[in-house]
């Protein structure tokens, strides 16, 4: 097979094809070290603080938030878009990436598909949460009932629940569809005789024939050609909940392509966040290697870039409107009692991705971590300063309100940190975090040498 | 081991494997299967196999679902409850393409694993027997059909792939 000689290696080391199977699976057969259980320990008790504070909600109702009538929509759905953009950039890197032929994915795709899951199901909570009576959450969905009534299908709340039910639905079977042989190659290693029943279930009795190969990699191609439109038009769907209404500084029409773009730019935020510590704590340096962020942080600088240019649009529209509220909508934002939760998303979004311009920056590990958990703040902060900061001065003077968290909204908001990092925590230890199959498929042309026989 | 129709070749590389293949389908002799560890690119055109009628399987399942979800929306609005909302006409088609696409994206999506499933046969079942312990691993068996007795296609076959290195036949 040919080589480039130009580009660098994906894969480091010398390997053979055992050597991957080896490493890959090395951190599910080791015990699990102190760290693993240090780090499940806290976040699962995070994860009990959120089940305790969904109770106390739905025992006490909404009044347990810091809602008022003015401003409706605060932490809740602040974190419902953070965590839908979060679970963005699995798909794009196994999706859109591999329409793109890059074959950079296939040492990040699993693990980043297995975040995009336990982020849709974070961001799914707050919705439900969100109702104050989640008991009547299948009210959402079209059914024959005797009110004789159906919903609203010109709402975008209800394109949303099928937009994220879809998405949930096939994120989780081509994360499963690609699992399969994987967990085959588990099945055919393990020694322990309960476990292997179970991966003989899990892997559908796969064998690796020609052609089960064939028909896989085809329905692989057709679900990432889906999953590519799909993952456009969730949050492009999420951003109407906001776009169709008459809120100033929510009724834009560049929110659509703005959300998009910085969903799939919080994602890899969140993905450089994960694999930096995953490869140093399951020692897979060698397959996700400096190339790779590298690769990921180029991302980050066009997506970052992109939402730049839509928070400069949305200036520039405000004042060429010549729409007062627009305008009033946005200096307020800047310059109102909420300025610097409007500051600090500029700072952590348009400022600090344009540092990875320098390839020392873009190059190590250290600021890219830290430049990760910076954007993460940062988005958050972006969604914080649309739902808030649009809300809480509307047309009307006299109900001006403020808005602050209570004890309640950050425990749900922890609880859904615990749930997300106890539920990767576990997917480490029962799974390959690395496509076993798909990275020996890209060994040869792009492994640092021919893996020797 | 006396009722066994066939003899694999097994490689621990997918090229010779691949040469190995061209060889013998050139002499004639019938391929049941190769098992590989990964998707080997090339591996389906050098054992002339038809292209999978999977997609067919997904475009039915997902014109369908497109279909289905526009009807119903449609049949909601204007035959079961008509309704103004927003002062919209009653059939607002605009307003039903985000639903028609997710569900036409949904039952393909199903629509295909489905097939892809049933085709190869793969379910959750208890028992399994892989062709070779390393099959998953680093190893690619080529499965060759014996058509008067073992041993004679193995000779054959062992002369055919004399000159291929770290070739095992069993």
């Amino acid at each position: 097979m040919l080589q480039s000689p130009i580009r660098i290696p994906l894969i480091k080391g010398n390997k053979t094809y055992r050597d991957v199977t080896d490493d890959i699976l090395r951190p599910m057969a080791n015990k699990p070290g102190k760290f693993w259980y240090l780090g499940i320990a806290l976040s699962g008790s995070a994860m009990l603080l959120g089940a305790f504070m969904i109770f106390w909600t739905i025992w006490h109702g909404i009044g347990t938030w810091g809602l008022n009538r003015t401003i409706g929509w605060g932490w809740g759905i602040t974190n419902f878009v953070w965590w839908i953009g979060i679970g963005h950039a699995g798909t794009f890197i196994s999706a859109i990436l591999l329409l793109f032929r890059q074959k950079w994915r296939t040492s990040i795709n699993r693990s980043a598909e297995a975040m995009t899951i336990f982020a849709v199901i974070c961001a799914m909570l707050f919705p439900i949460i969100h109702m104050g009576r989640p008991l009547l959450g299948f009210f959402i969905f079209p059914y024959p009932n005797f009110r004789g009534l159906w919903v609203n299908f010109n709402s975008p709340l209800v394109w949303d629940v099928f937009a994220i039910s879809t998405y949930f639905t096939v994120s989780l079977v081509f994360w499963y569809v690609g699992l399969i042989p994987d967990i085959g190659t588990v099945r055919d290693r393990i020694k322990s005789k309960f476990k292997k029943t179970i991966y003989t279930v899990l892997s559908f009795g796969w064998k690796g024939s020609a052609r089960h190969w064939h028909r896989h990699e085809v329905v692989t191609m057709i679900l990432a050609a889906l999953a590519a439109p799909l993952v456009l038009s969730v949050h492009s769907i999420v951003s109407m909940d906001f776009a169709t209404s008459v809120i100033p500084g929510w009724h834009t029409t560049i929110f659509p392509p703005y959300f998009v773009a910085g969903a799939i730019f919080s994602g890899f935020a969140m993905v450089l966040t994960l694999m930096i510590i995953t490869r140093k704590a399951l020692h897979l340096e060698d397959y996700i290697t400096v190339g790779h962020v590298e690769s990921m942080n180029k991302v980050i600088i066009a997506t970052g870039s992109i939402v730049g240019l839509a928070y400069i649009t949305e200036m520039f529209i405000s004042w060429y409107s010549g729409v007062e509220y627009e305008h009033f909508a946005l200096v307020n934002r800047a310059t109102g009692p909420y300025w610097w939760a409007y500051w600090i998303m500029m700072t952590a979004n348009v400022i600090s991705p344009q540092l990875l311009w320098f390839k020392k920056l873009r190059t190590s590990l250290t600021f890219t971590f830290c430049l990760s958990i910076v954007i993460n703040i940062g988005m958050w902060f972006e969604r914080f300063v649309i739902v808030v900061t649009s809300l809480h001065r509307d047309y009307l003077t006299s109900s001006w309100a403020m808005y602050k968290p209570t004890i309640v909204e950050v425990g749900l908001f922890l609880g859904t940190l615990g749930l997300f990092f106890t539920a990767f925590f576990l997917f480490i230890r029962v799974f390959p975090v690395i496509a076993i199959a798909e990275v020996k498929s890209v060994l040869k042309s792009s492994g640092e040498k021919n893996p020797k026989k | 081991m006396e009722d066994k129709n066939y003899v694999s070749v097994i490689f621990d590389d997918e090229e010779p494997m691949l040469k190995a293949v061209a060889k013998i389908r050139e002499s004639n002799q019938k391929i049941m299967d190769v098992f590989t560890p990964f998707h080997v690119h090339g591996l389906d055109k050098a054992l002339g196999m038809k292209r999978t009628r999977i997609p067919i399987a997904g475009l039915i399942c997902g014109a369908f679902g497109g279909l289905f979800g526009f009807l119903f929306q449609a049949w909601v609005f204007t035959v079961d409850y008509p309704l103004v909302f927003g002062g919209k006409p009653y059939l607002s088609v605009p307003s039903f393409i985000p639903v028609t696409f997710e569900l036409t994206v949904l039952f393909t999506a199903l629509g295909i694993v489905a097939a892809l499933l049933i085709r190869s046969g793969l379910k959750p079942s208890k028992k399994f027997e892989p062709v070779h312990p390393r099959i998953t691993d680093d190893r690619f068996v080529i499965l060759v059909e014996t058509e008067q007795n073992e041993k004679s296609t193995r000779e054959t076959l062992q002369s055919m792939l004399s000159g291929v290195s770290n070739v095992e036949i069993v």
